[in-house]
């Protein structure tokens, strides 16, 4: 997801590759002049083994390193809540939904799901099945939270649990919501979701977590929650789950900032895609100024019938619960 | 009885802290219930405090005296009980002290939070002030009250000498509260009108709802007077106090107030219905023709159209009849109030699709059902316990008036 070091400007990439070589020889120069309390410091020197490996940088450069480098890396080391409160600086995570592409194969929802391990019957991401006019087809379209900018829900929580960052993201801090559902009333797009009862799919380690706003886990009864477009994702510069997952290359993610979106596959200029093939947003007239955009249903990819298949095991599903 | 109700209410809140809000039938799209509408209703009823006490004291009327503490104990359980329902329905409530460490002022529910206390504590004054006199006759008949209560009586009331400098005191600070508590009363229903007004939904998304809100409560609130004028006249035997007269005028208040509450009604529904936006088209026909049908209707004619007409007779003015209009209005505005929740909310601008089945309708659960009548049977409850307490009919003010009156009859004489 871009360049990391595209804020400050040029970075030939000679001058990236002196700046990692420099970077690594003072991690060698630390490892040899090593105190006993300094936590960051290796154990051991690690004996060079010659076998040379080639990686993808951050940067997306592909560099050579031994291997006896190597470690197992941990993850992220995790923001605190007020890091999470203020966002990614510099960026406006935008979407785009090409609905001509979707035939409702619900693989968006089934990894979203599963990544924020929601409970049976909850789902961030709704297939709504969506017709403009009787004259007009049916189209399947694909619902995330719009994360608006002039968010509504955002305006009516009483205890700022549901909030909007720098980067245009709205999340909410389940450790601070009440509960009253109020934002849910005022969402026009129906996104939001109560955790009605005690979650019973939560892993138990992750369950035992203090809870983030950016993972949105783990999940509180008396809250609500909703697509938080995976901040925890961004960070690492992955894409969101919902995008990753599509077969058919339906989302498209990325920085309104850098006007770039990508489905993992291609990467289009955000403004000439939303010019190009008319993008538009949910119910305009409110003014809510959402972040996620539709291209429309034209020269699609698959008949509308298609998505029946899927439509018709979900219902049987949700008639049981 | 009550009691009893309550304690079953208290039961099914149990379940509900233990089990979470999925003990209720509220799910993602009506995921405010009963509870809300209750939570209107209490907000709506308790109204009638400032009605009786303020504006009729306001404009001279000198009839309603004897009603005032009537309206006043109403208004103050109500409002309480207003306050714990809203609390039953968040799916946190230990997390409330939220609200006072990261309270937003750009959110109407604090807004509502702010003017409800302030509400609460201004009726409560206004209970207690003209309460005074009183309570120093009561404890000149210890012999009749027993000691207990006789230990109460003067803990709340013994700095009471009736001195001229106490009254001068005391009117005005009635005086001044009156004309406080009107805004605050307006304010208070008008909020509570905008937690719906100010979201985009069909049905909710009108300028015309704190003027409506504020209109369906005054109606509700004097039904309540009218229903519990007679009870107490009933059981307390005080037809020498709250007599026929009490009743006539009540009821031509309520045929006023059912009338403006019509009107609002018909601006409410009427307007869209001409226009019928696609939005606005299902909310409505479901209203008129559809599923809830029978409950509008019911509400629309036993809670105002009915009411009207049996009290526009002079026999219906009676105090039985009018005490059956009474109930009329109340029940017609309870339903009321359901409506005003739960078809807006079964009508979200996106289709309801991808969800259990179950969130596509909404039927209170039985411990909806348990919660909410517990909550007004715990209403009752305070207002029953008060009149055991404490004279239902203010003594001193009454005995005042008809002294006046007395005299005016004299003069003219």
């Amino acid at each position: 997801m871009g360049c990391n070091c595209g804020n400050n400007g040029g970075c030939s990439s000679n001058s990236r590759r002196d700046f990692l070589s420099t970077g690594l020889l003072a991690t060698l120069a630390a490892a040899g002049c090593s105190t006993d309390n300094n936590p960051f410091v290796p154990d051991e020197k690690p004996a060079l083994t010659g076998e040379k490996v080639r990686l993808l940088s951050m940067d997306g450069e592909v560099i050579e390193m031994d291997r006896a480098f190597l470690k197992p890396v941990p993850d992220l080391p995790r923001v605190s809540n007020a890091e999470e409160r203020k966002g990614i600086a510099g960026k406006k995570f935008v979407m785009v939904i090409d609905l001509a592409r979707c035939k409702n194969l619900k693989k968006c929802q089934t990894a979203c799901n599963h990544a924020h391990q929601l409970n049976p019957g909850q789902n961030w991401i709704k297939v709504l099945s969506m017709e403009d006019n009787e004259n007009s087809s049916k189209f399947w379209q694909p619902t995330t939270c719009m994360h608006c900018d002039e968010p509504p829900c955002v305006k009516v929580c009483p205890v700022d649990a549901t909030f909007q960052r720098q980067d245009g993201i709205v999340l909410i801090d389940s450790d601070r919501c009440i509960g009253c559902r109020f934002c849910m009333a005022a969402c026009p797009y129906s996104v939001r979701v109560f955790n009605w009862e005690e979650n019973t799919t939560i892993e138990p380690v992750v369950a035992e977590q203090h809870y983030s706003c950016e993972t949105s886990l783990p999940q509180k009864v008396g809250t609500v929650s909703k697509c938080d477009f995976c901040p925890d994702m961004a960070r690492k510069g992955e894409l969101p789950h919902c995008v990753s997952a599509c077969p058919n290359g339906v989302f498209f993610f990325g920085d309104l900032n850098e006007d770039t979106v990508t489905n993992g596959a291609e990467t289009f200029r955000f403004s000439e895609l939303i010019k190009d093939k008319a993008g538009y947003r949910l119910l305009e007239d409110l003014g809510t100024k959402p972040s996620v955009y539709y291209l429309p249903p034209v020269n699609r990819n698959f008949p509308y019938e298609n998505g029946l298949e899927t439509q018709a095991e979900t219902d049987s599903l949700n008639s049981t619960k | 009885m009550l009691v009893v109700i309550c304690i079953i209410g208290a039961y099914a809140y149990y379940r509900q802290l233990r089990y979470g809000l999925v003990v209720t039938a509220m799910r993602d799209y009506v995921s405010w219930g009963i509870y809300i509408s209750n939570f209107v209703f209490f907000v709506a009823i308790s109204l009638v405090g400032s009605l009786i006490t303020a504006i009729l004291r306001l404009s001279n009327v000198k009839w309603s005296t004897p009603l005032t503490r009537i309206a006043e104990i109403i208004a103050v359980s109500a409002i309480v009980m207003a306050s714990l329902i809203i609390i039953v329905d968040m799916g946190s409530p230990e997390k409330f002290y939220n609200l006072f460490l990261y309270g937003r002022i750009q959110s109407p529910i604090m807004w509502d939070v702010i003017v409800i206390t302030t509400y609460f504590f201004i009726s409560c004054i206004l209970l207690y002030l003209p309460l005074l006199p009183d309570l120093k006759i009561l404890i000149r008949h210890k012999d009749k009250t027993g000691s207990g209560l006789n230990k109460l009586y003067r803990f709340q009331g013994s700095f009471w000498k009736g001195t001229k400098e106490q009254f001068k005191i005391s009117n005005k600070s009635i005086n001044i509260l009156c004309i406080l508590i009107i805004p605050v009363a307006f304010s208070i229903h008008t909020v509570t009108s905008w937690l719906f007004a100010t979201t985009y939904r069909p049905g909710w998304d009108s300028t015309n709802f704190g003027a409506y809100f504020i209109s369906g409560a005054f109606l509700v609130g004097a039904g309540g007077v009218v229903v519990a004028m007679y009870v107490f006249r009933r059981y307390y035997k005080l037809e020498k106090y709250i007599t026929e007269l009490h009743f006539d005028m009540m009821a031509k208040v309520t045929v006023l107030l059912a009338l403006v509450y019509l009107y609002f009604n018909v601006n409410e529904y009427l307007v869209p219905a001409f226009k019928m936006k696609k939005s606005e088209e299902a909310h409505l026909s479901n209203l008129f023709s559809g599923e809830f049908s029978l409950m509008f209707w019911f509400a629309i004619l036993v809670g105002m159209i009915f009411p009207i007409i049996i009290l526009l007779f002079k026999k219906g003015r009676k105090p039985l009849p009018a005490f059956i209009t009474g109930i009329m209005v109340v029940v017609g505005a309870w339903f009321k109030r359901y409506l005003f929740v739960t078809p807006t909310l079964l009508h979200p601008f996106m289709p309801m699709e991808d969800v259990p089945l179950s969130y596509k309708h909404y039927f209170p659960s039985w411990e909806e059902w348990a919660i909410a009548m517990g909550s007004l049977a715990a209403c009752l409850l305070i207002i029953t316990f008060f009149a055991r307490i404490y004279p239902i009919i203010p003594i001193e003010e009454t005995i005042m008036e008809q002294n006046e009156e007395l005299e005016h009859a004299h003069e003219e004489v």
